[in-house]
Formats: structure tokens, sequence, C-alpha cells
């Protein structure tokens, strides 16, 4: 079959047209897809924010953030104050930060100025494996093993107590500190390191007078988002801190953290509608604008307070 | 002339010297602490949970006697869940990456978007539970099902994947992208061809970890609801489900000894399965990813 010019320049258009159409729709739906994430987000805000307010006409938003006494089970005159569970998630965190800040920063000026290429490609695997451990299963550890050795060295720690957890969420973070701070550290320039070798300055001078300074930002930024993540983190408190809202900084006894609180009323059968309920909104609004408050800090400290090489 | 002696100078040198070998001593043991405790982690539970660990264990349904007690509905329940999850989180993530890799233009609703993917990646788990329990579960009726959980899981894990696909996108050069304007392609045609085959390596080894996060994920699936006890084999996408994470803790939190050593024998199949999911990215990495 013989094909015109003229038929051949009309396909060629029909399928230029439909290249055309493609090209100009792709991206439409690229865009929609990237959008999506936003939708999440807004989502997460509607539902909070909805639910968070249907428990604000039952309990006063002044007794909820001033309340000393968290008590929502009790069958007349249950009260809901905040700070038991703030200061029970407060208690993890400063445990856990007490274990992941000089630990973490430890293994990252290690990594990133002494080891040797070598033994940086053997240890930096292993912490990644330590970053993977799931938290039910830290969560595990903590309960079965950290407080039973707890136990040796404080004489009467319950088994349902804030310290061994603590430790346990201190370790879950110390991959990611690690991470983040070598990665800081590995962007001040290796001729500023050297400038100061050449002057005899050893390693520690240069590690805490060079690179330290130098990636201090960095570094700052991952201790945030670690201490967020430690508020946010909720299996290891929830299988080994128990569930007694307690004020104060309590190490040694049972706790409980709004993470865990969410869990305990969301395994129960909390009637839906119920003020115990929505009070499970209420507390998770409170923990994300605690966590989203550190994140845009982090990110706001390392943008802004970023040494410039 | 007095060779003996050593300087006031030598003396801080020395002195330097060896307060930088103590310095590398503590730092190396701030290393080793890590090392130490995932040793003494995987020692624990393997001790521990290696005498429930048997063919029966993966057979059989949840039950009252932990010598009775098995995963076979977490496991399945997991592979439901991911069965969903995988191309949701896949498909979004992508197409996100794409997006902001290849057409976004720089201005201000892009950095929107990535602020908030990053923001997104920072909110805890348990939130994204309450998202999935609000939207999934009550709002479009799904119930505390398998496609409640997976849809949940989806977006829990969306930013990591995203943060993924888009340095897989940006490692491939530009001279790839050049050649091929050259040749006359469009924009569609270097990325179907050119992009996505170049940077399916590196997305593949980015999903296959931000699953293998899922996998191990539990609290926002236990927000949405699963179930921790399931003696039936799910049939549909409706169904109820419980995943190996899940009844862990559900074992984890008994009082008794013996159901503690049952959630370490689930935590060892979970860690195996994990461990084989990161080999495989590993390989994958290493013997698909192209060096330009």
């Amino acid at each position: 079959m013989k094909i015109t010019i003229r038929e051949r320049i009309k396909k060629n258009k029909a399928k230029q047209s439909y290249q055309n159409t493609i090209e100009k729709a792709m991206p439409l739906l690229f865009f929609l897809m990237a959008s999506l994430s936003i939708l999440v987000t807004l989502g997460i805000i509607y539902t909070l924010l909805r639910e968070t307010i249907m428990f604000f006409t039952h309990i006063s938003l002044f007794d909820f953030i001033t309340g000393t006494e968290w008590y929502p089970f009790f069958e007349n005159n249950p009260s809901y104050g905040i700070w038991p569970l703030l200061s029970g998630t407060f208690t993890i965190a400063i445990i856990a930060m007490l274990v992941a800040v000089p630990i973490g920063l430890a293994s990252a000026i290690y990594l990133s100025e002494y080891a040797s290429d070598r033994s940086r490609r053997i240890l930096k695997p292993i912490l990644e494996v330590l970053a993977g451990v799931p938290t039910v299963v830290y969560g595990l550890f903590a309960l079965t093993f950290v407080t039973p050795l707890m136990q040796t060295f404080v004489t009467d720690l319950p088994i349902f107590n804030a310290l061994s957890p603590g430790i346990v969420v201190g370790i879950m973070i110390i991959p990611q500190i690690t991470s983040l701070s070598q990665e800081a550290m590995n962007a001040v320039p290796q001729s500023v390191r050297d400038g100061a070798y050449a002057l005899g300055a050893t390693r520690l001078e240069v590690a805490l007078k060079i690179v330290i300074p130098g990636s201090f930002s960095g570094i700052v930024s991952s201790l945030v988002l670690g201490l967020s993540r430690a508020i946010g983190e909720t299996m290891i408190v929830s299988t080994a801190a128990g569930s007694t809202p307690n004020l104060g900084f309590t190490p040694t006894e049972s706790i409980q953290t709004m993470t865990s609180y969410i869990v305990q009323v969301s395994m129960g059968d909390a009637t839906f509608g119920s003020t115990i309920y929505y009070s499970i909104y209420a507390v998770g609004m409170t923990l994300f604008l605690f966590t989203l408050i550190m994140n845009i800090l982090a990110n706001h400290i390392s943008r802004k307070y970023r040494e410039v090489y | 002339m007095k060779n003996n002696s050593v300087t006031p100078d030598e003396k801080q040198i020395d002195r330097r010297i060896i307060k930088n070998k103590l310095a590398k001593g503590v730092f190396f043991l701030g290393t080793l602490f890590g090392i130490i405790v995932l040793a003494a982690l995987l020692i624990r539970i393997f001790t521990q949970g290696i005498a429930y660990l048997d063919f029966g264990f993966l057979s059989n349904f949840a039950s009252r006697r932990p010598e009775d007690a098995g995963i076979r509905a977490a496991i399945l329940g997991t592979i439901w869940i991911m069965s969903i999850t995988i191309p949701v989180s896949l498909i979004l993530g992508v197409s996100t990456s794409i997006y902001l890799e290849e057409y976004a233009p720089r201005n201000k609703f892009t950095r929107f978007i990535e602020l908030n993917l990053a923001n997104l990646a920072g909110v805890p788990s348990v939130v994204f539970g309450l998202l999935g329990l609000t939207v999934f579960v009550r709002l479009l009726e799904m119930g505390r099902s398998i496609l409640a959980g997976g849809f949940t899981m989806s977006l829990l894990i969306l930013p990591v994947i995203v943060v993924a696909s888009k340095e897989a996108i940006r490692a491939i050069p530009q001279e790839q992208y050049d050649a091929a304007y050259a040749m006359g392609a469009t924009k569609w045609q270097i990325i179907r061809t050119v992009v996505l085959p170049a940077a399916t390596p590196g997305i593949l080894t980015g999903a296959i970890l931000s699953l293998s996060r899922g996998v191990g994920e539990t609290a926002s699936l236990l927000m949405i609801g699963a179930m921790t006890f399931i003696a039936y084999t799910p049939a549909s996408v409706l169904d109820g489900f419980t995943v190996l994470p899940i009844q862990i803790f559900s074992w984890a939190s008994r009082p008794q000894a013996e159901f503690q050593a049952v959630a370490a024998a689930g935590s060892i199949v979970l860690l195996v399965i994990l461990i084989v999911m990161n080999t495989l990215a590993i390989i994958i990495r290493n013997n698909y990813s192209k060096r330009y």
C-alpha cells in the first residue's frame, strides 16, 4: 500500500497531538500526586482539630492545660490535666537524651575524625542495623533484659519504670544522632582540618576547635530531631513504662507518656463519642504540636546557622 | 648540656598527645557501646525465644497456651498489609519525587511541598494511626480492615520513599539528559526511557528499606485497631487483621514469662524477615546501581 505524503503528514500530526497531550498530562498527574502529601498533612490537622474541639466541649481547655491530675478512667469526677502525661513524656526524653547525646556524639566524632576508612566501613553498617531494629523488639528488650539489669543496681525498682525504657529509647536514637552529626562533620572541608594539622594540632584539638564549631548547627539540629523522636516513641514506653500518670521527674517509678496513653485507650474499648475517646485526640494534638515545633526548629537551625565554606 | 631534662614546651606537647589518646579511647568506647548493645539484644532475644521456635510456631494461630501459640495470622496479615502498601506507596512516592525533581518550578509552592514532606517524616507514627482511625476506619467506613491498615501504612512510609527516590533521580548525571534531548526526546520520553530505568535500582533499594520499616511498624496499626486475636485466614482486604509486631506486643505485655519467650520467638522471625529485606536492598544497590 502506498502512503501519500499528505497522509503521512496527517498521521504524524495525529501522533504528535497525542504526544503533546501526554506531555501536558504527565506533569499534571505528577503534580496531583505530589500535592497529596499536603493533603495528608491537612488530613492530620483536620482530624486532630475536629476531635480535639469535640473534647473541649466536654472538658475546659483551661483545666486541660493547667490540670495536674490525669484520671480519665474515674467513674465520677474524672480529671483531664495534661501535666502528668507531659512530665512522663519528658522524663523518658531526658533519660534518653542523657544516654544518646554523649554516646551519639562520641561515635560521630570517632567515625568522622579518628576511624580509618576500613573500620568506618565496618562500624557504620552495624550502627545502621541498630537503627533498623523494630521498636516493639526494643520494648521487649527493655522489659525482659534492661529492667532486670537495672534492678541489680537500683533496689526496689518496679517492673514498670521510666528508667529502662528511657535508656532503650536513648539507644534507639543513637544511630540517628550519630549519622546526622557525622554528616554535618563531613561537610567541614578537609583543607580547614589540614590547616590546623599543619600548625601542629592534635586530632582532639581539630575535632573540638575546628570540626565541632564548624558543624555546630548540624549537630544541634540532629539532637533536636533525636529529642523529637524520643517524645514520639510509642512501643518501647507502652511495653516497659507501665501506665501510671505521674507528675514530676520520677525515673524509678511507673509513668505514662502521651503516646502510651493513646495506645492504652485505643487497645481498650473506649466507646466512640465518649470523653475518653476524644481525649486521645487532644493528647495526640499536643504530641503533634510538640514534635512539629521541634522539627521546624531543627530545620531552621540547620539552615540558618550553617557555616558555609 | 642537659640532654635529659624536658623543656616546658615538650611537657605541654606530651600532655596534649596523652589527652588526644585518652579522648580517642573514650570516643571509641562510645562507638563500641552501640555494637555491644546490639550484640546483647540479639543474643538475649535469640536465647529467650529459640525454644519456642519450630514449625508449629509458624503454622499455628495465636493461642492461650504458650506452647501452642503461633504467628500464622500475623505473617498472613503482614503479607496482606504489604500487598496494599507496596503499590500505593511506590506509585505515590515515585510520582512525587519525579514531580519534585523533574517538573517542579523553583517557587514557594514547591518549597512548601518539600518542607511539608520533611515535617511529615517527623510526625510520630501514633499520630498517623489517629489519622487512619478517623479518616479510613470511620470517615470512609473501611472499618478496622486490611485496607485501612494498608493505606495508613502507605502514608506513613511515603516521606521516606520520596526522599530515597529523589536521591536516586538526582544521581543521574546531566549528560544523560543532554544526550536524550539532543536526540529530540521530549520530557516525558526522557523520564520514561532514561530517568526511570537509571533510577530503578536506587528507588528499589530505598523502597525496600522503607518497607522494612513498615514491616516492623506497630503503633499506627495498633491505633486503627488491628486485632490481637485472629484465628482465621483473611480472605479479602475488608477483613480484620493482625501483624507480626502487634502479635509480639500483645505477647510481651502479658505477665507470664512463657509468653515473653513466645514474643522473643516472634521477634526472631521479625528480625530474620528484616535482615532478608535489608540484604536484598544491599544486593540491589551493589549489583545493579550504575556508576557514572
